[in-house]
C-alpha cells in the first residue's frame, strides 16, 4: 500500500539561503513520524511546505502515492493535509463547540445552529477521549493541552488524514503534554491518520513515535523505528551536528 | 433504590445567578443604567415622563445606531473614526440626488446609503490591502469628506427636499417615536447578527486571533472590509434620519468627531474591547442610554452641561476598570 505521503528530493532556497534541500521522508497511515532538529534546521520549512504554504523549488509531493502540486493551504487542507500550530488555532474568546466548528458551522437558514453544534462536539471530543467537562466555556478558561487537543480533534473531525503537528508538546508540562501524547497515541490506534509530529522532546517524540528522522542543515540525516535508537543516541546525533558547524564557522 | 438529586438550594441559587449575571459583559453598565434612571427619579419628577423620555430616545437613536456598526469594527480588531462624516454627508448625496439630478426621494436615500457603503469599501481596502492602520485610513477619510462636505454645501444647511417630506420623512426620523423604533430594530437585528450568524462568528475571531481565522480558511480581509462598509452604511442611515428628525440638511449633523467619538464611547462603556474579539450590540445601546440619561439629567437637575464631558471621560474610564474586573472574575469563576 502507498505511503499517505512522500515528500521526494525536496528543495526550498530563500535567496541566498538554502532552507531545504534534497528532503526524503515518508509517512503511512496509523503511523506517526518524529521530526526532530535544532532550530534553524528547516522543520518550519518542511512543514510549511507539506501544508501547501510554501511552493518547493525542487523535488515532488505524494499523497496516496499520487504527486500533487499543492497550490494554499486550503487546497492542502482539502487533500486532507491539514496543520495544528502550537497554542495558536483557537480564538480565546469563542467557546470550545464554535472553535470546533469555526468556518465550518452548522446552520439553519442564516443562523447557527448551536444546539446540534453542542452535541458534535460533545460526541467527538468523547469519541476521541478529550475530557473536556463543558463545551460552551470559553476556550480563553482551557490549559494549554486542553486547547492543544481541542485544536487537533478539530482537525482530526475535519476529515484530516494526514497531520502536522507543530512542536504540540512545547511550553507544556508533563500533565498537559500527556493529554497530547494519549491523543496522538489513540489516533495511531484508529490506524486511518498519518501523523507527524516536530518534537523538541526526544523522550516524549520516543514514546509516541513509529519513526524518528532528523533534520540537520536542510537535510535529513537519519531516519529510523524508534526501537533501534535511542534518547542517548539521537542527543549524541545533535550534539555532534552543533559540535561540527561550531569547528566549521570562521574564527 | 431512589436517587436523589440534590436540586440547588436558596443560597446556591442566588449564586449561581450571580455567576451567570458576572458572566454577562452587559452587566456593569446595565447597574449603571439601572441606577441612574433611580437617581434622576428619585431628583426630578420630570424624568419619568412620556416628554422626556421622548427626548432621551431621540438624542439617543442615532448615536446608538452607529455605535451599532462601531461595535461590528470594533469586535473585528479595527476602528472608523470618519463615520461621524459620512453622517453628516449621506443627506447631502440624497439632496443632490433629488434637488439636482430629479431623482425620486427613495432611490435617492438608497444612493446616498450606497455611496456610503462604498465609502465603507475603500476605508476597508486601504486598511486591509495597503497595510495603513485603520485610525490613519478613517483619519485622512474624515478630512477628505469634511472638505467635500463644505466644498459641495459651502458649509449652508438646506431644507429637506420637498419630495421627500410626508410618509418618507414622518417615518423615518420626523415621527415622535421613528428614531427609537428604528434604533431598537436595528440593534436586535444586529445583535443576532453577531451572536447567532456566521458573519458574527468570524468578526470574533478576526478580531480575537487573526492568525487562527485565517488558519480555519476565514478571509479575514473580506470580513474587515464588509464591517467597515456596514458602520459607514449605518452612519449614513443615522445622519439621513437626523436630518429628517431635525427637518434639516446641516453640515453640523452629528458635530464633526462628536457622533463618532460618542459612539465609541457608548461601545467601550457598554463592554466592547478596543484590541478586538468580544463586545455586545446590547451593551452598546445601554452605553449610549448610560449617556443620554447623564446629559439629559444633568439638564433636569440645572447642572451645567459643561461637567458632562468631565463625566463621560470619568464614565469611560470607570467603565473600563469595571469590565477588566469583571473580565477576570468571568474567567475565574465561570469554569
Amino acid at each position: 500500500m502507498a505511503d499517505a505521503l512522500r515528500v521526494e528530493g525536496v528543495a526550498k532556497r530563500f535567496g541566498a539561503l538554502t532552507a531545504l534541500q534534497d528532503v526524503n521522508l515518508h509517512v503511512g497511515r496509523g503511523e506517526v513520524l518524529g521530526l526532530l532538529g535544532d532550530n534553524g534546521a528547516g522543520k518550519s520549512t518542511l512543514i510549511k511546505v507539506i501544508c501547501g504554504f510554501h511552493r518547493p523549488d525542487a523535488g515532488r509531493i505524494l499523497v496516496d502515492g499520487i504527486e500533487v502540486v499543492l497550490r494554499s493551504v486550503d487546497h492542502a487542507r482539502s487533500l486532507g493535509i491539514d496543520t495544528v500550530y502550537q497554542d495558536l488555532a483557537l480564538v480565546n474568546e469563542l467557546s470550545v463547540y464554535h472553535n470546533m466548528f469555526l468556518n465550518r458551522e452548522h446552520r439553519i437558514g442564516p443562523l447557527l445552529n448551536n444546539r446540534l453544534m453542542r452535541r458534535l462536539a460533545e460526541e467527538h471530543l468523547r469519541e476521541m477521549g478529550v475530557d473536556i467537562p463543558d463545551v460552551t466555556v470559553e476556550a480563553a478558561k482551557l490549559s494549554g493541552g486542553q486547547r492543544q487537543a481541542i485544536a487537533v480533534a478539530r482537525s482530526v473531525y475535519s476529515a484530516a488524514r494526514i497531520l502536522l503537528l507543530d512542536e504540540p508538546l512545547a511550553a507544556m508540562g508533563a500533565k498537559e503534554a500527556t493529554i497530547i501524547l494519549d491523543l496522538v497515541a489513540d489516533l495511531k490506534a484508529r490506524g486511518d491518520v498519518a501523523i507527524v509530529i516536530i518534537a523538541h522532546n526526544y523522550a516524549q517524540a520516543l514514546q509516541v513515535c513509529d519513526r524518528v528522522a532528523i533534520l540537520q542543515q536542510g537535510r535529513i540525516t537519519f531516519d529510523r523505528p524508534t526501537a533501534e535508537t535511542s534518547v542517548a543516541e539521537l542527543t549524541d546525533l545533535m550534539v555532534a551536528d552543533y559540535r561540527g558547524r561550531r569547528r566549521a564557522a570562521p574564527g | 433504590m431512589s436517587v436523589v438529586v440534590d436540586k440547588p438550594r436558596g443560597p446556591a441559587l442566588a449564586r449561581r445567578a450571580w455567576t451567570g449575571f458576572i458572566r454577562r459583559r452587559e452587566a456593569s453598565v446595565l447597574v449603571v443604567a439601572i441606577a441612574l434612571v433611580v437617581y434622576f427619579q428619585a431628583s426630578t419628577p420630570l424624568f419619568l415622563t412620556t416628554d422626556n423620555l421622548r427626548n432621551i430616545a431621540q438624542a439617543t437613536a442615532p448615536t446608538a445606531i452607529v455605535a451599532v456598526g462601531i461595535v461590528f469594527l470594533l469586535v473585528s480588531g479595527e476602528i472608523d473614526i470618519s463615520v461621524g462624516m459620512v453622517a453628516a454627508l449621506a443627506p447631502y448625496l440624497m439632496h443632490y440626488a433629488i434637488d439636482f439630478y430629479g431623482v425620486p426621494a427613495v432611490p435617492a436615500i438608497v444612493l446616498a446609503l450606497l455611496i456610503a457603503a462604498g465609502i465603507g469599501l475603500v476605508n476597508g481596502l486601504i486598511t486591509t490591502r495597503l497595510k495603513v492602520p485603520s485610525f490613519v485610513t478613517t483619519l485622512g477619510m474624515f478630512y477628505l469628506l469634511y472638505g467635500i462636505l463644505l466644498t459641495t454645501s459651502r458649509a449652508y444647511p438646506v431644507a429637506v427636499p420637498a419630495s421627500a417630506k410626508g410618509d418618507v420623512q414622518t417615518w423615518l426620523g420626523a415621527g415622535d417615536w421613528a428614531s427609537l423604533s428604528w434604533c431598537l430594530l436595528l440593534v436586535v437585528f444586529f445583535h443576532l447578527v453577531l451572536t447567532r450568524t456566521r458573519w458574527g462568528l468570524h468578526t470574533i475571531s478576526v478580531g480575537g486571533n487573526i492568525l487562527g481565522a485565517t488558519e480555519a480558511g476565514i478571509r479575514v480581509n473580506r470580513v474587515k472590509v464588509g464591517n467597515f462598509m456596514l458602520v459607514s452604511t449605518l452612519g449614513a442611515f443615522a445622519g439621513l434620519m437626523e436630518a429628517f428628525r431635525i427637518n434639516s440638511i446641516d453640515p453640523n449633523i452629528g458635530g464633526g468627531t462628536r457622533i463618532t467619538f460618542t459612539a465609541i464611547a457608548a461601545a467601550v462603556i457598554g463592554g466592547t474591547a478596543l484590541a478586538g474579539g468580544s463586545g455586545t450590540v446590547i451593551g452598546a445601546l445601554l452605553g449610549m442610554f448610560v449617556l443620554a440619561v447623564l446629559q439629559n439629567g444633568f439638564n433636569l437637575v440645572g447642572v451645567s452641561a459643561n461637567p458632562f464631558f468631565l463625566i463621560q471621560g470619568l464614565a469611560i474610564l470607570v467603565s473600563m476598570i469595571a469590565n477588566q474586573y469583571l473580565s477576570r472574575l468571568r474567567r475565574a469563576g465561570g469554569s
